[in-house]
């Protein structure tokens, strides 16, 4: 007997069928997030909401869940965007620019190409071996952590879609004009001569060619539970800071160390920031509960972008490519954009 | 055959050793397994993600932590 259409498209039913329940669930459990928990802690448990206590525990339970919502949508959706992208077609896209247009494009691309920071060395080896400009190599490794989907994913549930534009456009334009410099200052002579001699044997494998949707639909659930496995400690973390801090610093505490009237309010923060390391979704949740104490906007970006755009791990590793001097030209330079894009947020943005 | 894991050290590269390893086993086929770390090597494959996965001196994957079922589909190719 013939397979029929209905058999065979069965299959594909099944998947969007799937996906389209996946959404409206999602939609649903964030809709009703916060009312549920108000209702349990403050009719349930009888707890007053409006006491160091119970504002603390609500938000705590709350974040969570609307984080991890949050999370599980944003990175599901980017990774099969991204499995349309790959780190070799990006090489390609960029071999052969020069250096201004090379930043610009290295930075968006920074941004948009699947990439984890530990290929960050065998990402940098690839390009630059194969001629790209170490500038330009320089603006895709900043653009990628810097600009990352987890923290546009929080800024937007937390903060709306002003800020999280406002932190795309300053991270972009931190990459390119930071590896700019790099490259006008002419550090080849800092990198491992080894790099450039790499002979780039074998056929580029390229790693986006014929998956199928189902693939794609896979590598996002397993980017989801990796990356949950990986940061569950520091969200909890984060979120437990952020608990404490709503349900018991007093308001303006913070402002008076780093508020609008502190000329070193960003310097401080961004000092702060930079020997730290933890993902976004840990630093998140910390943030919205300063902002809630106090403190602006600018500041808080900068405290975030200089805690996820230079981690230690990272640099322990691009130092078996880069010698320390670049390293830290590297991190100075980053800190010094940094830095800058905090004080031009706070005069822009109303406190 | 002869198979070799590429990556620096990160959780990812081990687990695709154990993904691998069991793939093996499961297969019962003669294979030697290694694990290279230098990136100049990693680097002279041609990937630019890590993991990545080379049988018999071919690159058959990079950047994703392969279950043993489709590491055990790759091996019983060839």
């Amino acid at each position: 007997m013939p397979v029929t259409p209905v058999a065979r498209a069965r299959p594909h039913v099944r998947l969007w069928g799937g996906l389209a329940l996946a959404v409206a669930i999602w939609t649903v459990l964030y809709t009703f997030n916060e009312p549920f928990w108000t209702w349990l802690i403050g009719d349930v448990v009888r707890l007053d909401l409006t006491t160091r206590l119970g504002s603390g525990v609500h938000f705590f339970f709350m974040d969570t869940v609307k984080i991890l919502l949050l999370l599980v949508g944003i990175i599901s959706v980017v990774t099969v965007l991204r499995s349309f992208m790959s780190v070799e077609r990006t090489r390609a896209v960029l071999g052969g620019k020069r250096e201004g247009v090379g930043n610009v494009l290295a930075a968006g691309l920074g941004v948009v190409t699947p990439f984890c920071s530990c290929s960050a060395v065998p990402a940098f080896i690839g390009f630059v071996a194969s001629g790209i400009p170490l500038g330009v190599t320089m603006s895709f490794l900043i653009a990628s952590p810097l600009v990352n989907e987890i923290a546009i994913a929080l800024l937007l549930g937390l903060f709306g879609p002003g800020p999280t534009a406002l932190y795309i456009v300053a991270g972009l334009v931190i990459a390119v004009v930071a590896g700019f410099v790099i490259g006008r200052l002419k550090l080849e002579r800092w990198v491992e001569s080894f790099v450039f001699e790499t002979r780039l044997r074998g056929q580029v494998v390229n790693s986006t060619i014929g998956l199928s949707w189902e693939d794609r639909i896979q590598m996002g659930r397993e980017e989801v539970a990796s990356i949950l496995r990986k940061i569950w400690p520091y969200l909890l973390v984060g979120i437990g800071l952020g608990a404490v801090i709503h349900g018991w610093a007093p308001e303006d505490f913070f402002a008076q160390y780093a508020g609008a009237d502190n000329p070193f309010g960003v310097l401080l923060a961004v000092l702060v920031g930079v020997p730290l390391y933890s993902n976004a979704a840990g630093v998140l949740p910390l943030v919205e509960a300063l902002h809630d104490k106090g403190l602006p906007m600018g500041t808080l970006l900068a405290f975030m972008m200089a805690t996820v755009a230079l981690s230690l791990p990272e640099l322990i590793l691009l130092r078996r490519v880069l010698k320390p001097k670049l390293i830290a030209t590297f991190v100075g330079i980053t800190a010094v954009g940094i830095i800058a894009v905090g004080y031009l947020f706070n005069a822009l943005l109303p406190a | 055959m002869h198979v070799k894991i590429l990556g620096p050290g990160c959780a990812n590269c081990v687990n695709l050793e154990k993904n691998t390893r069991a793939a093996i086993a499961s297969l019962g086929v003669e294979a030697e397994v290694s694990h290279v770390t230098d990136v100049a090597e990693i680097a002279a494959y041609g990937i630019m993600r890590t993991p990545g996965l080379v049988i018999d001196e071919e690159v058959v994957s990079s950047g994703r932590v392969l279950a043993p079922a489709s590491i055990a589909e790759l091996l019983a190719q060839r």
